[in-house]
């Protein structure tokens, strides 16, 4: 992705047979992964792609173990330098494929900062930013067939949106000390009905880091729990299981949505509790 | 009793320990329930987690985010300029426009001027030359006149001459012998050529 600079013939047939070479690759780790399935029953594992396992032989998981979370988000980080940095390094003024991308995701992410959160929230941009890169390398690197999606697991998501969470609240009471209880004190509301509301306000402010977190960690455990369990028919039904494979193939396609979707509602839901903060007047 | 009251607790939280680490290892031995709920890998998740943020974050706000932005805003510059120059390249042609058709309209005015002199000058000679041809046919007309008059009055002049001699010859032939009044003769002529 980094590579791709010009706009010849020869670049894109390369680009072509590239693609066809990570097609084939997936096909061979999917037959492995059936075929690792397959026990001569019905023992479908639709859970243990999400196992956090040690990189390195098979001792117990401590904080600092390199671990397969460790290396696909190492995975992550070398597709967001890629991507980023070597991608961007023609600094044209006519860019490349690759340094479009990247100015493609930077307005994208920049006006929906602007334009949800305001002009004062941009000293955020760069902080949701990497939000909404680490999110979207984590969701796409966990379509890779075998692969370990970061992403869908609660503590990942829950230190995110725990982080936004309090980033969020510490904003609000710095720039509008006490002035920001008042996003609890709906004043359009009838004056009876306020303190009930309050009450619903403050819980709904505190539930946001559960559902912001769950939201996206469910979305993709659900979306590739799913694609294993059609693996496992697959893996039975013998000719048959041509129909589960299909599924796999529809679902699979759902799944590219969901993983970009999920990382844009999650960067959406970021601006939209800053302008909270920013601005907590109803 | 107490001894055996703190033998029962050790153990019950030796059981308690043993059926976490039964959990842990049914969790990481593809046994039913969530890997997403294996507590004991949180500590490494959220550690790698925090790691890997900091250093997208750090890639992107010292690297990539300054470049995009230089980029883009050169981007912008550019497009500006180049606004700018095709503006002042459209105001030159429009000027050029201008001035070739001012240079048409002088071309043509300066045409049209010397087409009006040529035709006055061309009209002066011709009056020129008609006041002249009219002189000489005027000149002529007065010398053939006077000329048609001369011989008019000759032609008079020899028609009486004649009847002169011819009455005098009448008269001699009338009555010879008798001498002719050459005067009365005259005067008789005279007065019917007159008359």
């Amino acid at each position: 992705m980094a590579t791709e600079s010009t706009n010849t013939t020869g670049k894109s047939g390369m680009g072509r047979m590239i693609f066809f070479a990570l097609i084939a690759i997936a096909l061979v780790l999917f037959a492995l992964g059936v075929a690792d399935d397959y026990e001569g029953g019905l023992a479908i594992h639709p859970m243990d792609q999400f196992i956090v396992t040690p990189l390195f032989g098979d001792g117990p998981v401590h904080w600092y173990t390199p671990t397969n979370v460790t290396l696909w988000m190492a995975l992550g980080v070398l597709s967001i330098l890629a991507l980023m940095v070597l991608g961007t390094r023609g600094r044209a003024v006519i860019p490349s494929r690759s340094q479009s991308i990247a100015e493609l995701a930077y307005g994208f992410v920049r006006k929906m900062v602007e334009d949800v959160a305001g002009k004062d929230a941009l000293p955020f941009f760069p902080y949701i930013f990497t939000l909404f890169l680490f999110i979207v390398s984590a969701n796409f690197l966990g379509l890779i067939p075998g692969s370990f999606t970061t992403t869908s697991h609660i503590a990942v998501t829950a230190v995110l949106a725990m982080a936004v969470f309090l980033t969020v609240t510490i904003v609000g009471f710095v720039k509008n000390g006490a002035g920001f209880l008042s996003l609890f004190w709906v004043s359009s509301a009838p004056l009876a009905l306020r303190p009930i509301l309050a009450i619903i306000e403050v819980i709904s402010y505190f539930v946001r880091p559960v559902s912001h977190s769950i939201r996206l960690a469910g979305n993709l455990m659900a979306g590739h729990a799913v694609l294993k369990v059609f693996a496992g028919f697959a893996g039975v039904m013998g000719v048959a299981g041509i129909a589960p494979i299909v599924g796999i193939m529809a679902i699979y396609g759902l799944e590219v949505l969901v993983s970009f979707i999920q990382a844009y509602v999650f960067t959406i839901l970021t601006c939209v509790y800053l302008k909270d903060a920013l601005h907590p007047h109803h | 009793m107490a001894e055996d009251a703190e033998h029962s607790v050790a153990d019950a939280a030796h059981g308690a320990a043993d059926a976490a680490h039964g959990a842990a290892d049914a969790a990481h031995s593809a046994g039913p329930g969530m890997p997403q709920l294996d507590i004991a890998t949180f500590p490494n998740q959220i550690f790698w987690l925090v790691v890997t943020l900091v250093v997208i974050w750090l890639i992107l706000d010292k690297i990539a985010l300054p470049r995009i932005a230089s980029v883009l805003a050169e981007r912008q510059g550019t497009l500006t300029n180049d606004l700018a120059a095709a503006e002042d390249l459209k105001r030159q042609a429009a000027e050029a426009e201008k001035a070739y058709e001012q240079a048409l309209a002088d071309a043509r005015a300066e045409a049209h001027r010397i087409a009006d002199e040529t035709r006055a000058e061309i009209q002066a000679g011709l009056a020129e030359a008609t006041a002249r041809a009219d002189e000489q046919i005027a000149a002529k007309t007065a010398e053939s006149e006077a000329r048609i008059a001369e011989i008019q009055a000759s032609a008079a002049q020899s028609v009486e001459e004649v009847a002169r001699d011819v009455t005098a010859e009448i008269v001699s032939a009338i009555a010879p012998g008798q001498s002719v009044d050459a005067d009365a003769v005259n005067a008789a002529v005279t007065a019917r050529m007159r008359g």
